[in-house]
């Protein structure tokens, strides 16, 4: 069946507050497997003039991922996860996401469209502070394979 | 810094303990990125890498070389293939890096070319960068 393209400029819920923590980035640095004295060191982090330890680029996955979900879970929506790839990803950085940092997450469905008998489907994640600061942008294209008619 | 200069080329070695790691510290625990049996029950030849794993572990050729990670403003791939990750030898990601554009604010476009085995996994890899931090 194939998704519903209504669903294009849905807006979802703030998800709840995330609080980053140096831990926290620190464990997914050591998963990428990047040494970098920033996401693991305050005083690093502060020689090139960040208030603490910053997060990964990519590190926005961690929220976004979740948030994203709301959409790909959406019974109304229709799409089959167990057929679902990642197409493309993009950030946008205002800033470097921060220990401390309070976050939450405003998803909106971008764009669906159907190619080549699957679904495409962008979504757009803004990530900000529990003050209302936008600190980055994630964009994600999933396909899912197959559902449209 | 001039269109066309290229970064420090790196390779990442992947194996299947990196991307339990990964799964664990990013929250994606499908199961295509550890269960063989369940990566070729739908289709695939084997456990492949989460993209962000990959999305990941490439970037580092601009970080490295800019110095301050904090630097990169944006971020874009487009995934073109799975990156197939057989136990125990694992793979190697090989991630080149050039410059493709120098803007009037400051900032740089680095291409970013990811491969592995010689066929490329991203498409479009680009990082824009505030070259006041690059070294």
């Amino acid at each position: 069946m194939p998704v519903d393209a209504r669903f294009s400029g849905r807006v979802y819920p703030p998800t709840a507050p995330y609080e980053v923590g140096r831990e926290k980035i620190r464990e997914f640095a050591e998963a990428i497997g990047d040494p970098h004295p920033a996401y693991r060191d305050a005083a690093a982090a502060r020689a090139l003039g960040h208030p603490d330890v910053i997060a990964p680029p990519t590190f926005a996955i961690v929220l976004t991922l979740h948030a994203g979900h709301q959409v790909i879970m959406d019974p109304d929506l229709g799409i089959d996860y167990s057929r679902v790839v990642h197409g493309e990803q993009r950030f946008e950085h205002r800033r470097p996401i921060t220990a401390g940092d309070r976050l939450q997450v405003v998803v909106t469905v971008e764009s669906i469209r159907a190619a080549a008998g699957n679904d495409i489907v962008t979504t757009r994640a803004d990530v900000t502070t529990t003050d209302g600061e936008l600190v980055s942008t994630a964009r994600s294209t999933i396909v899912a394979r197959g559902t449209a008619a | 810094m001039n269109v066309g200069d290229l970064l420090p080329a790196r390779d990442f070695p992947v194996t299947r303990d990196d991307l339990v790691r990964y799964a664990g510290a990013s929250g994606d625990f499908n199961p295509i990125h550890w269960n063989e049996r369940f990566a070729t029950s739908v289709g695939l030849p084997d456990v492949i890498a989460h993209g962000m794993f990959t999305m990941a572990a490439a970037v580092r050729v601009v970080t490295d070389w800019a110095g301050d990670p904090g630097a990169v403003t944006e971020y874009g791939v487009r995934f073109t293939r799975p990156v197939v990750v057989p136990d125990p030898q694992g793979t190697v990601l090989h991630v080149e890096g050039r410059v493709r554009e120098v803007r009037d604010d400051g900032t740089a476009e680095i291409e970013l070319t990811a491969t592995v085995n010689g066929d490329t996994v991203l498409a479009r890899a680009r990082a824009v960068v505030r070259t006041a931090a690059c070294r």
